[in-house]
């Protein structure tokens, strides 16, 4: 069938910023999208609010609305630019959502707007519980035995009557928010309460635990022709009962016999046809391990996480064949990009295993909860690509970036059998280490299997890996072992462990007996056809696929699994380093491992190696590939880390010097570069030795902001304000030696400023200056970030410039570097230098139109700016302002405390854009996801040394008409200060107390600030985390406080009695 | 384990390791996609003869159980997978694939580049081979493989020698085997079907003495113009009684037509094969096992109409007789293994007698 020539104009929606449950998954389908609807001559609108995405840069759509993703403003964009057609199923659950949300208000009638892709009734009987019960009994299709419920009572009573444990599932809310499995009544109390709170319709489902079923997903794709057929079949590892994007996953599937793989099949095609879904679908279903009976948990309408982990998985272009099927073209009438002779109507078969493994924010957030259930916790997800599950499993582990090449933790290596047996029961985000562990302790695959109901296929696997240890440990140095355990997966680190000796050593051991890998083609279709495309795999076999050119090359590495602090900017960058490349003649070479982003895009690059980014890995693909050198500047600290190693290895790393990098981390050099050039920096020490934190922070004065070097966004980073505060810190960390110095700084307060520059060495250019709304101390990824900004003289920003000239032309940089200041009675001192791309790339590239990785790139390659035709400068700045506001995946991160502070916590990002600071953040905040109050009532809950400045805020609420509410120390003050407020008592007390007017919704707002140092599970900690599980704002910095205030201000009228005359004469 | 060759006639020698049955084999080298069904493709007699090799890297995961059989005996020479899998994991599993093949004297090799392999039958064609323990000459074995004779005899191999009977209380259909996998004896009897199963060589003149009200033509393995005898039969019979042929015995109903069949290089194996359906308009995705193929020009001076062809590579995948009762696919519409997509052939064939039967009574 044709295309529809009916409609011209289309609005695609994005997905928004990236949250846990939705990441850089949707920018891949996105731009996927957007790119296939240009290519059919439709003209694209897109609207996204996340700037750090490819999908948004001007290339990829006609029009582009960085707004936020409300019905409100999508309403605007509707009437502004009377779209033809509305795409909603390739940003995720947002998008979908909105659409629904569109359509009921009635404007894609008045405007005669078609959707495309997904029906509207099928969205709902998808997503809505009970519709979706009712479809499969129509279906004839068995879902588990529930119950939809809208009150904690209901549940209760279901629960009784169907037995314990239950499953939560909350109602249209992204990736399992709010769900969980309940063991009891009080936990079923709690969590049905929470996802009550948090379904935006106020709805439940309770359901039967069919925990230790096998967990089995199909992604399957149909046209409006009726054609329909499976891209790909994938196979949880972790039974049901654990989210799927938590669990590490394995496609195709392993243990299903043909019978039980064309059961679930039929079953998938009958409901993505009775939904009359034209475009992507995935279905996940849960089958007994012991019969052929199963049943359907869920079914998501659209392009999901799960198919973009597909698309790489298969090669097979899920989104963008999507795209086409949703503008009317046929499966058997797209050509399946690979291999460009056969079509899109087949169903790809792989000749290969593909392992996803999710990646946790738990180093991050080490007093989380780190349990997994039903609710997402995992921020990304790494893919690996083996010849064997084994090999393939082990390259996913390794590709964590989790601080260790190989299935082995140290810390396990002190738990007893019982703790490890424990851990496996209650399962874990470092699950596959335990299992590891257990198996070296000697425990039995029958065994394991009855506390977790892993199938024995992946256990016995597992067991082999460490059987294969054990042989390696009494065959040292042996050849013929070591050529079994590459074989097998095992990482030279691993073995290197194992063999107690250095990973260089079995490199070389290797290479002396020629045990190297080769690579295999991604091609759809296991040789059947032959294939162009340049996306491949390493593994110990015959064959070399990947064939070399006679063109320069250059490699760039990526970032790896989207985590907090490294996030789809990198992946942003990475790209547009790799577009660069391109235009400039060479061929690009690019290095991935995260299957979500746009960088694994097989027609992105010239060629793709889907690998760990480990030195192992690149060093084999850089002896393969001869190129000019290596990019790492663009892949955040992952590549940054492997850069010496490879150095060492005789790689070429091109752009700025190691030393330099060196020069930056390091504390002592850094010290000295900036005496060197006459730069202030805040006091700081480098301390070796656990005793010595405490001398240096006497000398420095306390406060002072104490972490490790050589960190990824403040990981491990805290204030502390006095000794025990700082012998707390000290016991938590493992402790220090010369390779992990920990860092002893000044805690300066002041504006923080942050500088991108693109430098050839001579020339340096700035974009932009960006400003920080809240003060030093809150990191710099968490702060709300402005440009141009609006507090600095030009006095200052003449110094701030200054400052970058002298560092990058210093530091000889090549590409880009970031710098942080702090703004101080008009002295600015340098804070940190970052010779790499930042996390800010993408939104000043945005919002100033200046492509500065492209830029970068060319400087790195060795092209001159001044050749390019610029010159040492900033550009003009413009007359509109934007704002970087960060986004938060509190909810789904229990026992996460939100306090902000120098460690970063935030998982994403959006923008707000407008002619005045306060509509921009009114904007920014929106996109956010943080409802901005206009009346109501604020809870104040402050440390007395902010009581002062806190004074301000509440006179400010007053005046806007808002109701206050205070904690009695607090009350007290304000009271004191003439502002009338309520107070409430403190938690625990059977009054009205500060949990109960959070929980019975009387306040609007919550400030609340950090009494002092961090200590867990304070009223502080609970007070924040009622706030976040009732979806109330809380911010918990006077600088955010006032940032809102003037939002509110701007945006409502006050009440003001007119001054008294005699007031004024008095 | 024993190390094992694969020795193809174009002289590469693969080495690995050998399982299964502590024989050698000599065969033709042949490959599949299918992720799942490998119980199915060994037990498959369209392998006959054949050295089969799957693309799928992982075999024997599920193990082997006693269910999913589609012959009593395996008539593949030989299984060449990446991995066997050990340890199978799976409620129905009997036995691992080592002792079945084993048991059933199928000799089989792993660890092996089977990607290089497929990629070497993919540009040259399929191959003969043999699968050898190391010890002998590799010199020498490539030059036995380059004697080996062309098989002719694969349908005598695997048609039952007798004929016997499903009872059922429905229609009546006769079965000619040319190498039936279970499978469609399963949709029949489904359906409720009398099957009377014969032998290839079963006359046209005892199987209308049957009175059937349809004869279906099962898969088979080889070449179709091996078994010129029932092509006579196919000739003789239709137009008398509805027909529907699947595989070879879509090629038998080709070439009784007077249209013409071809080897191809490397054949359809696997289970995502798409097919379009010219008279329903819909592409469908199904299982495939074939070598040889319906030529396409030599449809145009026959009453045969195309049906159904290949989308990737336009093979003719399904004919239709233009005034008498009969129609036939390449494919396998009883899956086993792959996709069930096409299972309605079945009632399409049903429906055809009832039809046929109510034209009759018209003009009778």
């Amino acid at each position: 069938m044709p295309k529809k020539m009916t409609i011209e104009r289309i609005l695609v929606i994005g997905s928004g910023p990236i949250v846990i449950g939705q990441a850089a998954e949707f920018d891949y389908s996105g731009s996927q999208a957007c790119q296939a609807l240009k290519e059919e001559g439709y003209t694209v609108i897109l609207a996204n609010s996340n700037p750090a995405t490819i999908m948004t840069d001007k290339t990829m759509a006609d029009k582009i609305y960085m707004e936020p993703l409300t019905a409100e403003f999508l309403m605007k964009i509707v009437r502004k630019e009377q779209p033809d057609a509305i795409l909603p199923t390739l940003g995720g659950q947002t998008a979908l959502n909105l659409a629904v949300e569109l359509e009921k208000s009635g404007i894609l009638r008045k405007y005669q707007v078609e959707l495309l892709g997904t029906p509207l009734n099928a969205i709902e009987k998808a997503e809505d519980r009970e519709k979706f019960r009712a479809l499969m009994h129509q279906l004839d299709e068995p879902v588990p035995d529930s119950q939809i419920v809208h009150s904690v009572e209901e549940a209760m009573d279901f629960a009784s009557e169907i037995g314990y444990p239950v499953i939560v599932r909350p109602a249209y809310t992204l990736g399992g928010t709010g769900g969980g499995m309940c063991h009891d009544e009080s936990e079923l109390k709690e969590i049905a309460r929470n996802g009550l709170a948090l379904s935006p319709v106020n709805q439940c489902l309770i359901e039967k635990n069919i925990a230790g079923f096998k967990e089995i997903e199909y992604e399957v794709m149909r046209d409006r022709h009726d054609q329909a057929i499976v891209v790909c079949n994938m196979e949880n590892i972790d039974p049901v009962g654990i989210h799927t994007g938590d669990s590490a996953v394995v496609a195709p599937s392993q243990t299903l016999s043909d019978r039980e793989y064309q059961l679930l099949r039929n079953a998938s095609l009958k409901i993505i046809r009775s939904l009359d879904i034209e475009g992507g679908c995935n279905v996940q279903l849960a089958l007994d391990p012991d019969s052929f009976s199963y049943y359907v948990i869920e079914v998501n309408p659209r392009v999901s996480r799960s198919s973009a982990l597909a698309s790489k998985a298969t090669g097979y272009p899920i989104a963008k064949v999507a795209a086409k099927i949703a503008v009317g073209l046929t499966l058997d009438e797209i050509v399946n990009p690979i291999t460009g002779t056969t079509y899109a109507c087949f169903e790809p078969a792989l000749d290969y295993v593909v392992t996803k493994i999710p990646r946790f924010p738990f180093d991050k957030f080490v007093n989380g909860n780190r349990y997994l259930g039903t609710q997402m916790k995992a921020t990304g997800e790494v893919m690996a690509i083996g010849r064997s599950f084994e090999e393939s499993l082990l390259k996913g582990i390794r590709s964590l970036d989790v601080g260790t090449e190989d299935v082995w933790l140290p810390g396990l290596a002190d738990a007893t059998v019982d703790e490890l047996k424990s851990r496996l029961q209650k399962c874990d985000d470092e699950r596959l280490f335990v299992l590891a562990e257990v198996f070296r302790r000697g425990m039995t695959v029958e065994d394991v299997f009855q506390l977790t109901k892993i199938d024995r296929f992946f256990l016995v696997k597992l067991q082999q890996i460490i059987d294969i240890e054990v042989w390696l440990s009494e065959n040292k140095f042996n050849p013929e072992v070591l050529k079994e355990a590459k074989g097998l997966g095992l990482s030279d680190v691993h073995i290197a462990r194992v063999w107690e000796t250095s990973a260089d050593d079995v490199y070389t051991l290797r290479l002396k007996h020629a045990i190297t890998p080769v690579y295999k083609m991604v091609d759809t279709c296991a040789a059947e056809f032959a294939s162009e495309t340049p996306y491949f795999y390493s593994t110990y076999e015959d064959e070399q696929e990947s064939v070399q050119s006679d063109r320069k090359k250059i490699l760039v590495l990526g970032s790896g699994p989207i985590r907090i602090g490294q996030g789809i900017e990198f992946d942003y960058a990475t790209v547009h380093s790799v577009l660069a490349i391109k235009e400039m003649g060479y061929e690009a070479i690019i290095m991935n491992n995260n299957p979500e982003t746009v960088s694994t895009d097989f027609s992105i690059s010239d060629k793709l190696y889907f690998e760990p980014l480990t030195l192992e890995d690149v060093m084999h693909v850089t002896n393969l590939e001869q190129p000019e050198g290596v990019i790492v500047q663009f892949g955040g600290q992952t590549a940054i880390n492997l850069a010496e190693g490879l150095e060492r290895r005789g790689v070429n790393i091109l752009g700025t010097d190691l030393e330099a990098i060196d020069k930056a981390e390091n504390r002592d050099q850094f010290e000295q570069l900036l005496n060197n050039l006459n730069l202030l920096r805040p006091k700081g020490k480098t301390v070796l030795k656990l005793e010595q934190a405490e001398e240096a922070a006497h000398q420095i004065g306390y406060p002072v902001l104490v972490r490790p070097s050589y960190v990824i966004g403040g990981s491990r980073m805290e204030i502390v304000y006095d000794d025990d505060e700082l012998h707390n810190y000290l016991a938590k960390s493992n402790g220090a030696d010369s390779a992990h110095p920990i860092l002893v700084d000044q805690y300066m307060t002041g504006i923080e400023v942050e500088i991108d520059a693109i430098s050839d060495g001579e020339t340096v250019i700035v974009p932009g200056i960006m400003e920080h709304i809240e003060r030093s101390g809150v990191h710099s990824g968490d702060s709300i970030a402005v440009y141009p900004p609006k507090r600095l003289s030009d006095l200052i920003k003449q110094k701030c410039m200054d400052a970058t000239y002298k560092i990058s032309r210093k530091l000889n940089v090549k590409g880009l570097i970031n710098i942080q200041f702090i703004i101080r009675h008009d002295d600015v001192y340098v804070l940190e230098v970052n010779p790499r791309a930042s996390r800010t790339i993408p939104f000043l590239s945005k919002i100033t139109g200046m492509t500065m990785a492209n830029l970068a790139t060319r400087c790195i390659l060795g092209e001159t700016l001044k050749d390019m035709g610029y010159e040492s400068g900033i550009l003009p700045e413009v007359d509109t302002v934007s704002v970087k506001v960060p986004v938060f995946s509190f909810e789904k991160l229990r026992s996460v405390d939100t306090i902000l502070g120098p460690e970063m916590k935030s998982t994403g990002e959006a923008i707000g854009h407008d002619k005045t600071l306060e509509k921009a953040l009114y904007k920014g905040l929106t996109a956010a996801g943080l409802s901005v109050p206009q009346k109501g009532a604020v809870l104040l809950t402050v440390a007395d040394k902010d009581k002062q400045e806190t004074v301000e805020v509440a006179e400010r609420f007053h005046q806007l008409g808002f109701q206050l509410y205070a904690t009695e120390g607090t009350a007290a003050f304000m009271d004191k200060a003439g502002i009338p407020v309520t107070a409430v008592a403190k938690i625990g007390s059977f009054e009205r107390n500060v949990l109960t007017i959070i929980e019975n919704g009387d306040v609007q707002f919550v400030v609340n600030t950090l009494t002092s140092g961090r200590k867990p599970r304070s009223d502080g900690f609970r007070i924040r985390r009622e706030a976040v599980e009732h979806g109330i704002a809380c911010v918990t910095n006077l600088d955010t406080a006032k940032a809102i205030l003037n939002v509110i201000d701007s945006t409502t009228f006050s009440a003001k009695p007119m001054i008294k005359r005699r007031a004024i004469l008095s | 384990m024993i190390e094992r060759q694969l020795i193809l006639e174009d002289g590469t020698v693969f080495t690995g390791k050998g399982f299964g049955a502590e024989t050698s084999a000599a065969g033709e080298v042949v490959f599949n996609t299918g992720m799942t069904g490998y119980q199915e493709v060994i037990t498959d007699p369209s392998y006959c003869g054949q050295i089969v090799a799957m693309t799928y890297p992982l075999i024997g995961n599920y193990g082997i159980n006693r269910d999913d059989f589609e012959t009593v005996t395996p008539f593949i020479h030989g299984l060449i997978v990446k991995e066997s899998s050990e340890f199978p994991s799976n409620f129905r599993s009997d036995e691992t694939l080592h002792d079945y093949l084993k048991a059933n004297g199928v000799p089989g090799i792993y660890g092996i580049d089977t990607r290089k392999l497929t990629k070497i039958i993919r540009k040259h064609g399929t191959m003969k081979a043999i699968i050898i323990d190391v010890g002998k000459p590799v010199d020498e074995l490539i030059e036995n493989v380059k004697k080996l004779p062309d098989q002719m005899d694969q349908v005598k191999q695997t048609s039952t020698v007798n004929p016997y009977v499903v009872p059922g209380r429905g229609m009546r259909i006769v079965l000619v085997d040319f190498g039936m996998k279970h499978g469609i004896l399963r949709e029949l009897t489904k359906r409720d079907c009398h099957v009377t199963v014969v032998p290839y060589n079963y006359s046209a003149e005892k199987l209308l003495r049957l009175k059937p009200d349809g004869i279906m033509l099962t898969n088979g393995p080889g070449d179709p113009k091996n078994v010129p005898e029932s092509i006579e039969m196919v000739k003789t019979v239709l137009g008398q009684i509805p027909l529907f042929g699947i595989c070879l015995g879509h090629q038998l109903l080709a070439l009784a037509c007077d249209a013409d069949t071809e080897k191809m290089t490397f054949g359809h194996r696997g289970v995502n094969h798409p097919v379009k359906d010219l008279e329903k308009n819909k592409t469908f995705m199904t299982s495939q096992n074939h070598s040889y193929a319906v030529t396409h020009k030599s449809l145009r001076r026959t009453d045969l109409a195309l049906t159904q062809f290949a989308l990737n590579d336009n093979t003719v995948e399904g004919i239709r007789h233009k005034t008498h009762p009969a129609f036939s696919v390449q494919y396998h519409p009883e899956s086993s293994p792959g996709p069930e997509d096409t299972p309605q052939l079945f009632d399409e064939f049903l429906q055809m007698i009832l039809e046929t039967r109510q034209k009759e009574n018209v003009y009778a």
